[in-house]
């Protein structure tokens, strides 16, 4: 039997998708017994939330009031405290689970595999590494703990309808005060969220201003998509920073995704490689990114745009 | 503070389009041309200015890997680090050892901050940061995009999915820097020629008396599978049928 613990990535309301997409990571190792645990100042919403997916066996809750927001030096001690009566410890690879997960690891005197792709064996896994470009099969030692990120863009959600066990969990340990949550900036919005959208629409330099890079979220809202965009973008003010998909920003995997007035620099396609359908607008027909994409249309986005908005919306 | 120490991992330049190797045992390094990790780069930028804002009054550069890393810390010398530390090792080191490293780097400079990228562009792990701040008992702030030294605390903002955050940690602390931090400096030439009298010293690993974790093996490395190059339509006409046709619109 292996014994997994995956730790519930959560805004203290909603449970995150990426912690769904961990299950069926973990559901993919041979005899895998997974359990989640939401570490929170109140746990209730979210446990509930998790303890509906598949192949949950129990669900365990450590409520506390630093656990108000997900700082890494107050719940990394936590993990690791209940961390002994498990074989495999997994995060997403979303920037709290590359925040957290590391730090568990060490905690625990081994190393970590990150960002699993696919599972090879019960301690052999594929990750990416070079942007992409390369696809490493790796094998951690069979006889220590293993701790991993899982590549939330290969791994569909774990479906639901389950109802595991709901416990507290015991994970008294003294936590630091040397590291304190100031705020979150939040360009808030009621667009679907870019990591787990199925239809993304995403914007590049050739948007020129951030008034015009305002066709983007036009198009987006008549497809009912989120909206994306190339880190040239994001570094020009075009749009926040949150919306930058690539090795850097964010790697998705959305059914269809549309590529406007960008380029497609590597470090970009590294975070599109696995959407299922690909749409390139590009004025400049020898762009690289017309080299992935399923359907390409060489034209002026400025009359492209509205067009295509208008036919869909 | 009196001392940052900034990380310098030397990588196959971002530049490069990498190739795997026909034997699949790594990808092809002979005749490439390698960098300093592109954010171990931007880390080096903040410690500089940090320093050069009167927050800090030294910054070391410390590279780990074969005498080839001289290179590249001779680079950080002439973007403006005062001296340079390689920990030779010979062939690789797992991410929990070189976070102990740092930590005894750390320790034995008195260090008041520790400067990485957010991950380097080869193993794209992105660990040493977080693993570091775990080993020495400190603070971690990663992913950060905006830094303000203030007496004994630091103020950082990260890059985080949801938007950008902020955090407020005591110092001393590891941080690990995104792409919008800073845009670093170019090396003028006489900056080059200076660097070569700046101290730079070599301290083989067995010296620092480190154990990491049980390394992860790499088995064998593998392209891509790679995407088709598509239909190409003519109007927006025809991106409308194209996109029925696959029944996603």
């Amino acid at each position: 039997m292996a014994k997994v613990l995956i730790i519930a990535e959560h805004d203290g309301s909603a449970l995150n998708t990426s912690t769904a997409k961990c299950v069926s990571c973990a559901a993919a190792i041979d005899g895998a017994e997974i359990d989640i645990v939401v570490l929170a100042a109140s746990a209730a919403d979210v446990a509930a939330q998790a303890a509906e997916i598949s192949s949950v066996n129990r669900v365990l809750t450590i409520e506390r009031p630093e656990n108000e927001h997900a700082v890494t030096a107050v719940l990394a001690p936590q993990v690791a405290a209940i961390a002994g009566d498990y074989s495999y410890i997994f995060g997403p690879s979303t920037t709290f689970g590359r925040d957290l997960m590391p730090h568990v690891a060490a905690l625990l005197g081994v190393n970590q595999v990150s960002d699993i792709m696919s599972v090879e064996g019960s301690h052999s896994f594929k990750r990416p590494v070079y942007a992409g470009n390369a696809i490493v099969t790796v094998e951690a030692h069979a006889d220590s703990l293993l701790v991993a990120t899982v590549r939330v863009a290969s791994w569909p959600a774990a479906a639901g309808g389950n109802s595991a066990t709901i416990e507290a969990g015991d994970a008294s340990v003294e936590v630091p005060s040397h590291t304190r949550y100031v705020g979150l900036e939040s360009a808030a919005s009621d667009r679907p969220d870019l990591q787990t959208a199925a239809k993304v629409v995403a914007g590049g330099r050739a948007l020129g201003s951030e008034e015009q890079f305002g066709l983007i979220y036009s198009l987006a809202d008549a497809l009912g998509a989120a909206v994306g965009a190339s880190r040239a973008a994001v570094d020009a003010g075009y749009c926040p920073n949150e919306l930058q998909v690539g090795q850097t920003g964010k790697i998705i995997a959305p059914e269809l995704y549309i590529a406007i007035g960008i380029s497609g620099a590597i470090q970009h396609l590294t975070g599109i490689k696995d959407a299922g359908t690909i749409v390139a607008i590009n004025k400049d027909e020898e762009a690289p990114i017309f080299e992935v994409s399923d359907i390409g249309l060489v034209g002026d986005l400025f009359s492209i745009v509205p067009e295509l908005t208008t036919a869909l919306g | 503070m009196e001392k940052i120490v900034v990380g310098l991992k030397r990588v196959v330049d971002y530049n490069v389009r990498v190739q795997v190797k026909s034997d699949g045992s790594g990808v092809e390094t002979d005749g490439v041309k390698m960098s300093i990790n592109p954010f171990d780069e931007i880390a080096l930028e903040e410690a500089l200015r940090i320093k050069e804002s009167g927050a800090a009054s030294e910054v070391i550069a410390v590279s780990i890997g074969t005498s080839d890393a001289q290179q590249q810390l001779r680079t950080g010398l002439a973007m403006g680090a005062d001296r340079a530390i390689l920990v030779l090792v010979d062939g690789d080191i797992d991410p929990l050892s070189v976070a102990h490293v740092f930590k005894a780097l750390a320790e034995k400079e008195n260090a008041g901050l520790v400067m990485l990228g957010k991950q380097a562009i080869d193993g794209d792990n992105s660990q040493i940061a977080q693993m570091l701040a775990a080993i020495w008992g400190r603070p971690q702030a990663t992913f950060a995009s905006n830094v303000t030294i203030d007496g004994d605390t630091a103020r950082v903002v990260r890059e985080v999915d949801a938007g950008l955050e902020t955090i407020e940690v005591d110092l001393p602390a590891v941080m690990s820097v995104d792409l919008r931090l800073n845009e670093p400096r170019y090396v003028k030439l006489p900056d080059i020629m200076k660097a070569k009298k700046k101290p730079l010293d070599e301290i083989p690993l067995a010296d620092l008396g480190i154990a990491g974790g049980p390394p992860i093996k790499e088995l064998a490395y593998a392209p891509p599978e790679s995407r088709q190059r598509g239909v190409m339509v003519d109007d927006v006409a025809g991106l409308v049928a194209a996109l029925k046709d696959k029944g996603i619109v």
